[in-house]
C-alpha cells in the first residue's frame, strides 16, 4: 500500500465512512425509542461494512471482505430483523427509560471522544496517520457503547450498547494493516453466541418478572439489603 | 583456606537444609546433632577465613532463578556475622539435645518432635542469607529462614498465645518479605547480583524507595521499632533454643541484610541524612524496649524486649556510622560501626546465653513468671551463674561483653557533634541523653531479673523444688559463657575479626585504636581497658576476703535478726508468704508510673467496693506499645474500612457494576492523556 495521507482520496473515504460509524453511536445514544435504536444500529452496521469493505480495497487484503459482508449480513439485517421480533413478540414497551438524560448523555460521549483522541494521538506518533485517526475514532465507539450500556436502563437497549461497542473493536482491526482474519470472525462469532445468550436472557427475565428491565435482576445478585 | 572456605560454608548451609528432611524421618535427636557439629565446623572455617585475612571470594551456582545463576559470596561483613551464627547455632544445637534427651521416651511424638526438621532449615537458611551474592537468593534464603522459624515458633502450639504469637510472627515476615522484595528489586536495575547493583547504585527517588522498603523489609524482622510488636511475644513463644536463635542470631541476620544493602550496595555516595532513619529507629527501639523490659512479667519476654533494646542500640551504631561516612570522617565511621559490630556480636551471645538460662529456668521451676520464682540460686547454680553472667552483660557492668560496645557507642555519639551545624548537635545531644536512659533502664532490668528469679525465697512449690540444667544444656551454657567472658575481657579480638569488615564499611579499620591493652576512641588517647578492670575487680576482690577472712569472729552465734518484712511462714508454706517479698510487679513500679503513662500509655484502676460490699477490692495496672496504639491500631482500622468498601462492590446493581467498569477504564485513559501531555 502506498502512503496515504490527508488529501489522498482513500484516507479521506476511510475516514469519512469511521465518522460515519461514530456519528452513529451518537445517533444510538440520542434516540427515545426501541424501534428506531435498533434501526440505527443497522445503520451503524452497514457504515462498518462500508468502512471494512473500503479498507478491504485499499490495502489489497480480499479477506476484509468477508468481514464486510459479516457485518452487513449478520449485524445490519439478521440481528436487527430478530430484535424486531423480539420487541413485537415480547410486547416491549416502545419507549426507553434512561438513566440519565439525553443530553448530558451526549455531553457525556463528546467528553470521551475528546478524551480518547487526547489518549490514542500521542501514544501512536510513529504509526501511520490513517492507523491513527482510525484507532481515535474505534476507541470513541467502543466508550459509547459502553457509555449506552450504563445510561439505558432496559436489557435490550443494553444489548444494543455492547453490540455497538463491539462495532468499535471491528472498526479499530480492520483499520490495522495486517490484522488477521481469525479475530474478526472470532469477533462476529461472539457477538452472535452474546446475541443468542441475551436472547435467552430475554425470554428468562420476561417469563419471571413480566418486564424486561434489569432492575429486577438486582435481587437476583444479592443485592438486598 | 581462605581460598576453600566459601565452598565449604556453602556444603555446610546445603548439608544443613538436607538435614530438615532427614530429621523428618530419623527422629529430632539428629538435628541436635547435625546442627551443633555442622556449627562447630562452619565457626572453625569461617575463624579461619577471618584471620586469614578475609579476601573475598565467590561462587558460581547453576540453580536459582530460570536462566540466572546464584551467586554466593564471603567478604569480611558476612563472615563476621557467619561467625555469630555458626557459634548461637552450636549452642542452640546442643540445647536442643537437651530438650529432646528430657522426652527420650516421646521422642517421635513429643512436643517438639514435630517441628525439630525446621531447626537445622531455620539455620541453614540463616547461612544461604547471608553468603547469597544475588537478590534471588538473598530473598529465598530470607524467607526460608522466616519459614523455619515461624514453624519452629509454633512448636508448642496447642496454646493460645503462642498461636497468636506466631500468627503475628508471620503476618509481620509477610509484611517485611514483601518490602525487602520491593527494595532490592529498585536495587536490580541492572540486574539481580550485587556486583551488577555496586556498579550503579541508586540514585533520587529510587534510593529513597530502597531506604525506606529496606527499612521496613529488614528492620522490621531486626525488631527496630515501630515495628517490634512481633517480637517479645513471638521470641517468648518459641521454645528456648530457638529463642535464643531468634534473638541472638536472626535479628543480627536481619542488621546484617541492612548493613549489606544500606552501606555496601547502594554505595558510599548517600546523603548524610540517610542515618537519621535508623538513628531515630534505633533510640525508640533502645528506650521503648528497655521500659517494657522494665514492665513484663514472663522472664522471656523480659529478654525479648531486651533484645528490642539491643538492636536499638545496634541501629544506632549503624546510624552514625552512615552518617559520618557520608560527611567523610571514617575514623568516627569505623568507630561507630565497629560500636555497631562489636554490640551485635556481644548481644548476640549474651542473650543466647540468656535465653537458654531461662529455658532452663521454665524447664527446672515450671514457670516462665516471676511471681512463680525466687531463690533459684541455690537450687540451680548452672543456670544461676548463665544468668547472672549474661545480665551483667546486660546491664553494661565493665569487664562483661556488653560494656565495649556501648561504651564505643557513647564515644561515637559524643564525637558525632562534628558531623553537622547547630540543629543535627541539638538532635545528637537529645538522642546521648535518651541512649543514657535507655542503658539505665537495661540495667535496672537486669537487676529486676537477677533478682527476683535467683535471689529471696522461692515463690512456688515448683521453684523450691526446682532441677538444675541437664548436660547438653549446661554445656551449652558453658561453652557460650567462655565465649562471652571471653569477648568482654579482650573486646579488640572482635574488633579485629570485624576489621575486614570495617575497612569495606568505614574504609578504616580500629588498629591503633584496638589492642590488647583495650580501646580507645582515638589514637593515643585514654580508652577503656578491660583486662586492667578486670584485674583490679579481682584484686579488689581478694582483698576484701582477705580482710573479712582477717577481721572475721571465730565461730558463729545465731541470734534475732531484722526480717525485712518477711514475717514468720504460715504453717501451710514452708517458704513464708510470697506476696511478703518484694517481686516483679513491686519492682517495676516506680517506672511504670514515672514512665508508663508517656511512653507506653500506661493506666492504672482501682475498683474499690462500697463500705458494706463484700466484694474484693481490684487494683489492675495496664501498658500498651505505642507503636500498636499509633501504628497497628489505626492500619487495622484502614483495613476493616477498605474491606468494608470493598464489601459495598458486592450489593452493586448489574448497571452500577457496569458503570464501576467504566469509569475505571475512563479513569485510566484519562490518567494515560494526562501523564502524555506533560
Amino acid at each position: 500500500m502506498e502512503h496515504i495521507g490527508f488529501g489522498a482520496f482513500s484516507y479521506d473515504l476511510a475516514h469519512l465512512l469511521g465518522a460515519v460509524v461514530l456519528v452513529l453511536s451518537f445517533a444510538l445514544l440520542s434516540q427515545a425509542r426501541v424501534t428506531s435504536v435498533i434501526n440505527t444500529y443497522a445503520l451503524q452496521a452497514w457504515a462498518l461494512a462500508a468502512a471494512a469493505g473500503w479498507q478491504g480495497w485499499v490495502q489489497h487484503a480480499p479477506h476484509l471482505y468477508i468481514t464486510a459482508a459479516l457485518a452487513l449480513f449478520a449485524k445490519g439485517i439478521v440481528i436487527p430483523i430478530a430484535l424486531h421480533g423480539i420487541v413485537t413478540r415480547l410486547r416491549i414497551s416502545r419507549g426507553i427509560d434512561t438513566a440519565l438524560g439525553i443530553f448530558p448523555t451526549m455531553a457525556l460521549g463528546v467528553m470521551l471522544v475528546a478524551l480518547s483522541i487526547l489518549v490514542v494521538l500521542p501514544t501512536t506518533i510513529q504509526s501511520q496517520a490513517l492507523t491513527r485517526e482510525d484507532l481515535a475514532t474505534a476507541l470513541s465507539v467502543v466508550l459509547l457503547g459502553l457509555l449506552m450500556m450504563i445510561s439505558r436502563r432496559t436489557a435490550l437497549t443494553q444489548v444494543i450498547g455492547f453490540m455497538s461497542l463491539e462495532n468499535g473493536l471491528i472498526l479499530a482491526a480492520v483499520g490495522v494493516e495486517g490484522m488477521p482474519l481469525v479475530v474478526e470472525l472470532s469477533v462476529a462469532v461472539l457477538v452472535l453466541v452474546a446475541f443468542v445468550v441475551f436472547g435467552v436472557f430475554f425470554f428468562r427475565i420476561r417469563a419471571q418478572f413480566d418486564s424486561l428491565e434489569i432492575r429486577h435482576l438486582d435481587r437476583v445478585g444479592g443485592a438486598h439489603r | 583456606m581462605s581460598g576453600t572456605a566459601l565452598p565449604l560454608l556453602a556444603a555446610i548451609a546445603a548439608l544443613l537444609l538436607a538435614l530438615g528432611p532427614v530429621t523428618a524421618v530419623t527422629g529430632s535427636r539428629i538435628a541436635g546433632w547435625g546442627v551443633l557439629v555442622l556449627c562447630c565446623l562452619g565457626a572453625l572455617i569461617d575463624l579461619g577465613f577471618l584471620i586469614g585475612g578475609a579476601r573475598p571470594q565467590s561462587l558460581t551456582l547453576a540453580i536459582g532463578l530460570p536462566g540466572l545463576d546464584s551467586v554466593l559470596a564471603l567478604d569480611g561483613i558476612a563472615a563476621f556475622f557467619a561467625l555469630l551464627l555458626f557459634l548461637v547455632g552450636a549452642a542452640a544445637g546442643a540445647a536442643s539435645l537437651e530438650r529432646a534427651a528430657g522426652a527420650a521416651s516421646l521422642e517421635r511424638h513429643g512436643p517438639l518432635s514435630a517441628t525439630a526438621p525446621a531447626l537445622p532449615v531455620f539455620v541453614g537458611a540463616m547461612v544461604v542469607t547471608l553468603l547469597a551474592a544475588d537478590a534471588f537468593s538473598l530473598v529465598a534464603g530470607f524467607e526460608l529462614m522466616s519459614l523455619a522459624s515461624f514453624a519452629l515458633v509454633l512448636s508448642d502450639h496447642r496454646q493460645a498465645s503462642v498461636r497468636v504469637a506466631g500468627l503475628l510472627y508471620v503476618g509481620m515476615a509477610a509484611i517485611s518479605g514483601v518490602c525487602l522484595i520491593a527494595g532490592l528489586a529498585a536495587l536490580s536495575r541492572y540486574g539481580i547480583g550485587f556486583a551488577a547493583m555496586r556498579a550503579h547504585p541508586p540514585e533520587g527517588l529510587r534510593a529513597v524507595l530502597v531506604l525506606v522498603a529496606v527499612l521496613i523489609g529488614a528492620g522490621s524482622k531486626a525488631g527496630l521499632a515501630p515495628l517490634h510488636v512481633w517480637l517479645p511475644p513471638a521470641h517468648a513463644a518459641a521454645p528456648s533454643h530457638v529463642s535464643a536463635l531468634m534473638s541472638g542470631a536472626m535479628t543480627k541476620v536481619a542488621i546484617y541484610v541492612l548493613v549489606r544493602v544500606l552501606f555496601d550496595l547502594s554505595g558510599p555516595a548517600q546523603p548524610l541524612w540517610w542515618g537519621l532513619p535508623l538513628l531515630a529507629m534505633g533510640i525508640a527501639s533502645a528506650v521503648l524496649g528497655a521500659l517494657r523490659a522494665n514492665l513484663e512479667t514472663d522472664i522471656k519476654a523480659i529478654l525479648a524486649c531486651s533484645t528490642v533494646e539491643n538492636v536499638g542500640l545496634v541501629a544506632i551504631g549503624l546510624g552514625l556510622g552512615l552518617a559520618a561516612r557520608a560527611a567523610d570522617i571514617s575514623a568516627l565511621a569505623s568507630l561507630a560501626i565497629g560500636a555497631a559490630l562489636l554490640h551485635a556480636m556481644a548481644h548476640g551471645l549474651f542473650k543466647s546465653l540468656l535465653f537458654l538460662a531461662a529455658g532452663a529456668v521454665q524447664h527446672g521451676a515450671g514457670s516462665r513468671q516471676l511471681k512463680n520464682l525466687g531463690g533459684l540460686i541455690r537450687r540451680m547454680p548452672y543456670a544461676a551463674g548463665a544468668l547472672l553472667l549474661g545480665a551483667a552483660c546486660l546491664a553494661g557492668l565493665p569487664p562483661g561483653a556488653g560494656f565495649a560496645g556501648e561504651w564505643m557507642l557513647f564515644q561515637s555519639m559524643i564525637a558525632a557533634v562534628r558531623l553537622g551545624g547547630l540543629g543535627l548537635q541539638i538532635v545528637v545531644c537529645i538522642l546521648a541523653a535518651a541512649l543514657a536512659l535507655a542503658t539505665a533502664l537495661a540495667a535496672a532490668a537486669a537487676v529486676r531479673l537477677v533478682g527476683i528469679v535467683l535471689l529471696g525465697r522461692p515463690r512456688t512449690e515448683a521453684a523450691a523444688q526446682a532441677h538444675d540444667a541437664a548436660p547438653p544444656l549446661r554445656w551449652a551454657m558453658l561453652g557460650l559463657g567462655i565465649v562471652v567472658v571471653l569477648i568482654g575481657l579482650v573486646p579488640a579480638g572482635v574488633l579485629g575479626l570485624a576489621g575486614p569488615a570495617l575497612r569495606m564499611l568505614g574504609n578504616t579499620d580500629m588498629a591503633g585504636r584496638a589492642g590488647w591493652t583495650g580501646i580507645a576512641a582515638q589514637e593515643n588517647a585514654a580508652g577503656y581497658a578491660p583486662l586492667e578492670i578486670a584485674a583490679l575487680l579481682v584484686l579488689a576482690a581478694l582483698l576484701v576476703a582477705a580482710v573479712l577472712r582477717a577481721r572475721a569472729v571465730a565461730g558463729h552465734r545465731t541470734g534475732p535478726a531484722w526480717d525485712s518484712g518477711f514475717g514468720a511462714a504460715p504453717a501451710w508454706l514452708a517458704n513464708g508468704d510470697p506476696l511478703t517479698q518484694y517481686g516483679g510487679a513491686s519492682f517495676s513500679q516506680p517506672l511504670r508510673r514515672v514512665l508508663g503513662p508517656a511512653l507506653l500509655g500506661a493506666t492504672e484502676t482501682v475498683d474499690m467496693p462500697e463500705p458494706g460490699d463484700i466484694r474484693p477490692a481490684r487494683f489492675s495496672a495496664t501498658t500498651l506499645d505505642p507503636a500498636e496504639r499509633w501504628l497497628f491500631a489505626p492500619v487495622a482500622r484502614l483495613r476493616q474500612h477498605l474491606s468494608g468498601v470493598a464489601d459495598l462492590l458486592q450489593f452493586l446493581t448489574v448497571r452500577q457494576s457496569l458503570a464501576v467498569i467504566f469509569t475505571a477504564l475512563v479513569a485510566f485513559l484519562g490518567l494515560i492523556a494526562l501523564l502524555e501531555q506533560i
